[in-house]
Parts: structure tokens; C-alpha cells; sequence
């Protein structure tokens, strides 16, 4: 595999180092200067930005959160002037919580020249047929994505439509080699495939490029497996651009994050000190090279580890463990950190290595906190006889209690009775 | 002599087995017995109809989760003791009954019972060795 820019993908780690301080003081002096989010949290503790010598003296700054971004909604944090912006992104404009990003034209270059480098890094050639199959709501984001195929010299294909058979179609008939999508499309492509008739030898599928959501080795390993293709996971940051942020190389072993552009860290999430490198916590990143909207700290939510080894692909850019968990979903109750998705691993274990689709729901009653794990019925968890169907019950109800120190409480529900998007429904006043 | 049967998870929610039912009908397919074994948060339907993967389907494509189990259909005669002689003779061969209920239609002028046994060929083996009538599988669904 080619890497892209060898000069700044492979620098030593000094010379990271040293480029990443000169950019991060040109930041905050510009954010200081343009932004007032920043102006107000540097001066209330006392720190103006030439006090910045080392990338040590970075951990004194405070975070910026998703709230701060919403409070700024729309043009709060940008540091350039409307004029100089050329593209807006309003990639959740009518949900919960409203982010408008903005590019400068320079914005835009970085943007396509890091999906280039993404894109080459996993093998993509200008003989490649790339094809972005998402769902409509996150296309938008994978503006760079096909700009940086572009510039590799590939072919693009951005299909956004809902009927899978279609999908299936159109990649047999383009010849398409690259796939880009989420894993939830990606089972569904599978599914597709084998009810249309499709034979997977008339497809030249080579690889696929996965991402916007949390997927397991097992879902790796499927994909593969049906798909006949090698999968590479891609991580997506919506506050920064989208897909491709950090990405995985061939060696599959970490997700490359461009840290002439990304200065990252880990921090306890709960008490909001850095953590080690290989230390699992919160993901916190300040861009280095954004003018529109640039971030300093921003708290991800997103749980992983930093590995600043260099890479058996040859570059030198630090790793970020494949991300299984948010941070946002985790919640304390009686003492213990509840951590969705290690239930997901209990009920999984018990169901044949097959994932539930599930639910946790808080309550308190007469002050107890009772949680109670709300499972949708699948053919592998169901039975004629009730004897059996609650068994299935009492064994994950005693695993999962065993695992919390306390019991809980399991229910079985129909099939597409949860709402999906509410992994953790915390009903406890506080 | 195995007859096929559905099971469907339901909620314990009202109109949940008036649902069932009606995706059956939708499809022309005539329920032959009927029962509901249920917890205080789910319950279990099971089910002898007269085209089994015609309706397993229409209730999947709903969303249902549905179950299929090979049961046993036995004839009982209409007399003290008749039911107690089958249950007996499977209790002294090693067997269980894992549960029972009864078929609407009487055949023969006999009512019928739906059993689920533990292990079915060897229940069904003793049963016709015996000279209980179990009877087949087109005898139950069929019109
Ligand atoms: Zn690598």
C-alpha cells in the first residue's frame, strides 16, 4: 500500500511534536483573537496564548463540550468572517442537537487531502470504482471522501438511496471494487445479496471502508466473510467533518489519526485528568489546522486508547483503539458505572455469540435504583416451552447481576418494540 | 404421526393474540387448536393450523418471532380414565409430558389432545405400540 504524503505520514516523533506546537499556538492565538467561547474560558484562567510554551502547558485549557457548540448555534464558534467560509454543513440541522460547520477554501483542501491519504492508505488506486452507499442523512459528510477519491484519480459513485436490491445492482453493473458505508447498511447489502440471487463472482468487490457507527471484530469477520472483502473500520467525528477522521491501514491494527492536523488525548472522563498513552478513556482532539471552525479539546465521548508506536505500515501517526463504546451512554448507578455495552457482551455470550438488540431502563422507586434490561425476542432466544423461555431469562438476569454487583431485572419484548436510537432510557429524576 | 406447530412471543398487551390471528385469517390459513402459556410479561401461543409455513410467514414478515415444534396428536377416549391411561403409560416409560391442551375438532367422534413430549419419536413409539391412537399429521391440519 502507497502511502500518500511519506514526508508527513512517516515524520519522526520530534518533528510531530515540534510541528504540532507551532500550529496549536497560530490556533489559539487565532481562536483567542476571533472566537469569544474562547476568549472568556482562556481569561478565566488567567491564560492568554503566548503563555503556551510546551504541549504540556496544553492540559491546563479547558474542554470544549457538544453543549458549548450548541450554545454558539450557528456562527458562535467560527473564527473566520462569513465571507471567508465557502462551504456551510448542517450535517444535524433539525435534531436534538444543531451543529453548523463551516470551511474556509484551505479547510477544504486539508479536508481532501487527509481523505486521500485515508483513501490510498487502505488501498484505493485511480483503477478503483469507488461507491458510497449512505443513508441520506450522512452523504453530506462524505463530500470529502469523494473529493479525496478524486484527487487519488478514482471513479466515485455516491448512491444515497434506501432500496438495498438496487444498491446490489448498481455495484454488479459499475463494477464497483471500493465499498464506503456504514455496518448497518453493510448487513443489509449482505441480506440483499443472497435474497436477490446476485452471485457474489459477478461482483468485483475488493474492500470496504466502514464507519459512522460502533461495530464489533464479530461484524468485521461477517462482513468479510459474506462480502468477500477485506474491511477496514473509519472513524467518524460530525463536529470535525464526518467520516475519516482516523482510519484503519492494512495492518488492522488502530486508526491512524493525522497529527499534523489532530493534536489527540485521553482523559478520564470522570475526573477529567490525561491519561497514559494505552490507557483507555475519553478522546479528546484540537484541530491544528482548521480555520472556519477549529476545536481545542473538544470532548468526544467516544471511549479508546492512544498508541503513539510506530505503525508496521510505515507511518508514525498515533493509533486510537477501535471505538466500541460512548462515553455518553455510560451512566452511574448504585456506585457502578454502567456501561451498555458490556451488557451487550453478557447477552451476547449467552445467545450464541449473536448481538441483542436491547435497552436499559433506570427508574427509581421509593429511592432504590432498579434497572431493568428490556431484550427483543429473536429465534435464538425463543422457545415453545415457558420453562425454558425462563430459564433464558434467569441466566442473563444472574449473569448481568453477578457482573454489577446488584440485581436486575430482564424482560423480553417483540421484535421492533425498541426505539433503536435509546440504548439507555435513565427515567430517574436527579 | 408428528404434527407441526407454531409458537408465537407475545407481549402481554391487550389485542396481541386478536393480531395473531388475524394475519392468520388474512391469509386463508384455519387455526385447528389454540393455546397461551403465559409469564406476567410474556406469553407463549401455540398454534396447529392447517398450512403451517403459510402462516409462519405472514406472522414473521409482522415482525413476529415464531417458533416451530413437532408435537404429538393423540385421540382420548371419551371416558373416566382416558386421558390418565396416555399420561401413565409415558410417565412409566421414562417420558414427560412437556405440555398439553386440546383441539377444537373431534375426530372420529373422539376428542384430541395436542402433547409435546420430551423426546417425540420415542413417545409417538410407545404410544402406537400400545395401540393409542396417534393420529396423522393430515388428519389434524387438513380440511
Ligand atoms: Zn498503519
Amino acid at each position: 500500500m502507497d502511502i500518500w504524503d511519506p514526508q508527513k505520514e512517516s515524520m519522526k516523533r520530534d518533528e510531530i511534536e515540534q510541528l504540532q506546537l507551532e500550529r496549536l499556538q497560530a490556533t489559539l492565538n487565532r481562536v483567542y483573537k476571533n472566537v469569544r467561547h474562547y476568549k472568556t474560558s482562556f481569561s478565566d484562567i488567567d491564560f492568554m496564548p503566548e503563555d503556551l510554551q510546551s504541549l504540556t502547558d496544553f492540559n491546563k485549557l479547558p474542554f470544549t463540550t457538544r453543549q458549548d457548540l450548541r450554545d454558539d448555534y450557528p456562527y458562535g464558534m467560527f473564527a473566520v468572517t462569513l465571507r471567508e467560509v465557502v462551504r456551510l454543513h448542517a450535517p444535524s440541522l433539525g435534531f436534538e442537537k444543531p451543529v453548523v460547520l463551516g470551511f474556509t477554501k484551505n479547510d477544504l483542501n486539508c479536508w481532501v487531502e487527509l481523505m486521500a491519504r485515508c483513501l490510498s492508505g487502505v488501498g484505493v488506486t485511480k483503477d478503483d470504482v469507488v461507491q458510497i452507499s449512505m443513508p441520506t442523512w450522512k452523504i453530506l459528510n462524505t463530500f470529502g471522501i469523494q473529493r479525496g477519491a478524486e484527487l487519488i484519480g478514482a471513479s466515485v459513485l455516491p448512491v444515497s438511496i434506501k432500496n438495498l436490491p438496487n444498491q446490489v445492482k448498481i455495484m454488479r453493473d459499475f463494477r464497483t471494487t471500493i465499498l464506503v458505508t456504514t455496518p448497518g447498511f453493510a448487513m443489509g447489502l449482505i441480506n440483499a445479496i443472497s435474497s436477490s440471487g446476485i452471485d457474489m463472482i459477478t461482483l468485483s468487490l475488493k474492500q470496504g471502508i466502514i464507519g459512522s457507527e460502533a461495530w464489533s471484530e464479530n461484524t468485521r469477520n461477517l462482513i468479510e466473510k459474506n462480502l468477500h472483502i477485506t474491511a477496514t473500520d473509519i472513524y467518524s467525528l460530525t463536529e470535525i467533518f464526518g467520516p475519516g477522521v482516523a482510519w484503519e491501514c492494512h495492518e488492522k491494527n488502530g486508526l491512524h489519526i493525522s497529527e499534523d492536523h489532530f493534536l489527540p488525548e485521553i482523559i478520564d472522563p470522570v475526573t477529567l485528568e490525561p491519561l497514559p498513552p494505552g490507557a483507555e478513556g475519553e478522546l479528546v482532539i484540537t484541530t491544528l489546522t482548521k480555520e472556519a471552525f477549529p476545536l481545542v479539546r473538544f470532548r468526544t465521548g467516544d471511549l479508546t486508547s492512544l498508541n503513539y508506536t510506530p505503525c508496521g505500515c510505515g507511518r508514525t501517526h498515533a493509533r486510537i483503539s477501535r471505538i466500541s463504546k460512548r462515553t455518553d451512554d455510560v451512566f452511574v448507578m448504585n456506585a457502578t458505572c454502567v456501561i451498555p455495552d458490556q451488557i451487550n457482551m453478557i447477552i451476547t455470550k449467552l445467545n450464541n455469540g449473536k448481538e441483542p438488540v436491547f435497552q436499559l431502563q433506570a427508574e427509581r422507586k421509593k429511592d432504590r435504583d432498579t434497572l431493568t434490561v428490556i431484550i427483543e425476542v429473536t429465534d435464538t432466544m425463543f422457545f415453545d416451552e415457558i420453562k425454558k423461555q425462563l430459564l433464558i431469562v434467569d441466566d442473563i438476569q444472574l449473569a448481568i447481576s453477578e457482573f454489577l454487583g446488584w440485581n436486575v431485572h430482564v424482560k423480553f419484548v417483540e421484535q421492533g418494540s425498541i426505539d433503536r436510537k435509546k440504548q439507555v432510557l435513565d427515567n430517574r429524576s436527579l | 404421526m408428528r404434527v407441526k406447530q407454531l409458537s408465537v412471543f407475545i407481549e402481554n398487551k391487550e389485542g396481541r393474540i386478536a393480531e395473531v390471528t388475524s394475519i392468520i385469517a388474512e391469509v386463508n390459513v384455519n387455526i385447528r387448536a389454540i393455546s397461551l402459556a403465559d409469564t406476567s410479561d410474556f406469553g407463549v401461543l401455540r398454534m396447529i393450523v392447517s398450512n403451517a409455513d403459510q402462516a409462519r410467514d405472514a406472522l414473521k414478515k409482522e415482525g413476529f418471532t415464531v417458533g416451530e415444534t413437532d408435537v404429538v396428536a393423540v385421540k382420548v377416549e371419551d371416558k373416566p380414565g382416558g386421558l390418565n391411561k396416555i399420561l401413565h403409560l409415558i410417565e412409566s416409560s421414562g417420558l414427560n409430558v412437556e405440555y398439553m391442551y386440546s383441539m377444537a375438532r373431534i375426530i372420529d367422534n373422539s376428542a384430541v389432545m395436542i402433547f409435546r413430549f420430551d423426546k417425540t419419536d420415542q413417545a409417538i413409539d410407545v404410544l402406537t405400540k400400545s395401540g393409542l391412537p396417534v393420529i396423522n399429521k393430515n388428519r389434524v391440519t387438513d380440511d
